[in-house]
């Protein structure tokens, strides 16, 4: 992507809110993104569309897993200056609790960074990020 | 496990897929039922590219219908999704864990089919794969792997517990 080319090229952190706006799938799930010292912070505010049981109700699965797999990506091209978007390997998703109608957030730490292959875990909270509805697991393959 | 014809399962399925806002609003729809398995198809559309360069889907669309096919694949097994609901088994699920292999990029602009299926119920947990595929069903796209939670014991299990 040219805007993480140009951020590699001129050795500065690329635009994380730049780029996740520019990505139509995650402007789609409403994902916005802060930079928290050098943890990307995403934030997805609760939409009708998200839910997955509309009786309790809840967050669907896939939407658990999509904005886990999404912090998962950013952390891993805002840690390594990647050029272009890494693409998924294999992901595990552990569901913790029930994830209620309200805003959610969720980072994501570089568990080992190697050349050309990536381990990120990556955690989703509400209101308390001590208390995560969801974590993940995933390796990530550096273009 | 329930015996009902495939076209009467597949209705309620289509009536019960108004409460999921999220497979809807992806534009996704179920496309076959039986009990134990589900398939579902997704058209290609802007809004679930993750790669504006080359406009690959991105992965955490293929895990959300994944998910979902293998929810649906156990909700059937179990009896809780059924055609009639005085039918309806006495039990509920949650998912527990989700592993996604994913082999491929999916080839944009073409429609994604996932396929989810039951593999063994126990007193307390449900194991199912899952997987998806574009031009032909022996050319998987990812892999699915998922294990639910009874979180209401069957009935069935409840005299042995």
């Amino acid at each position: 992507m040219e805007l993480l080319a140009r951020a590699a090229r001129d050795g500065v952190p690329p635009d994380i809110d730049a780029l996740i706006a520019a990505v139509p799938y995650c402007a789609w799930l409403g994902l916005s993104a802060r930079i928290d010292v050098e943890r990307v912070v995403l934030e997805m505010p609760f939409d009708t569309k998200l839910i997955g049981n509309p009786i309790i109700p809840a967050l669907h699965g896939g939407v658990i897993g999509s904005l886990l797999e999404t912090a998962a990506l950013v952390q891993s091209i805002y840690a390594t200056g990647s050029a272009s978007i890494p693409k998924p390997v294999d992901i595990t998703i552990d569901y913790l609790r029930t994830g209620r109608a309200v805003t959610s957030f969720a980072s994501a730490r570089l568990a080992r960074q190697g050349r050309r292959v990536v381990n990120v875990h990556a955690q989703m909270w509400q209101e308390d990020e001590m208390k995560p509805i969801a974590a993940l697991r995933g390796h990530f393959l550096l273009a | 496990m329930t015996t009902e014809p495939p076209n009467l399962l597949l209705h309620s399925l289509m009536k019960a897929q108004d409460g999921t806002a999220f497979v809807r609003a992806l534009g996704a729809e179920i496309v076959a039922a039986e009990p134990g398995k589900s398939t579902m198809r997704l058209p290609y559309s802007r809004a679930i590219i993750g790669n504006p360069d080359t406009g690959v889907v991105h992965g955490g669309v293929i895990t959300g219908l994944l998910d979902h096919a293998c929810g649906m694949a156990v909700g059937t097994a179990l009896g809780v999704i059924v055609t009639d609901p005085a039918k309806r088994a006495s039990t509920s699920y949650a998912t527990l864990d989700l592993r996604i292999d994913y082999l491929k990029a999916a080839k944009p602009g073409s429609d994604i089919m996932v396929v989810g299926e039951c593999v063994k119920i126990t007193r307390q947990i449900v194991f199912a794969r899952g997987r998806a595929y574009q031009a032909s069903p022996d050319e998987p796209i990812a892999m699915a792997t998922g294990t639910f939670m009874l979180t209401e014991l069957r009935a069935s299990a409840d005299t042995k517990a």
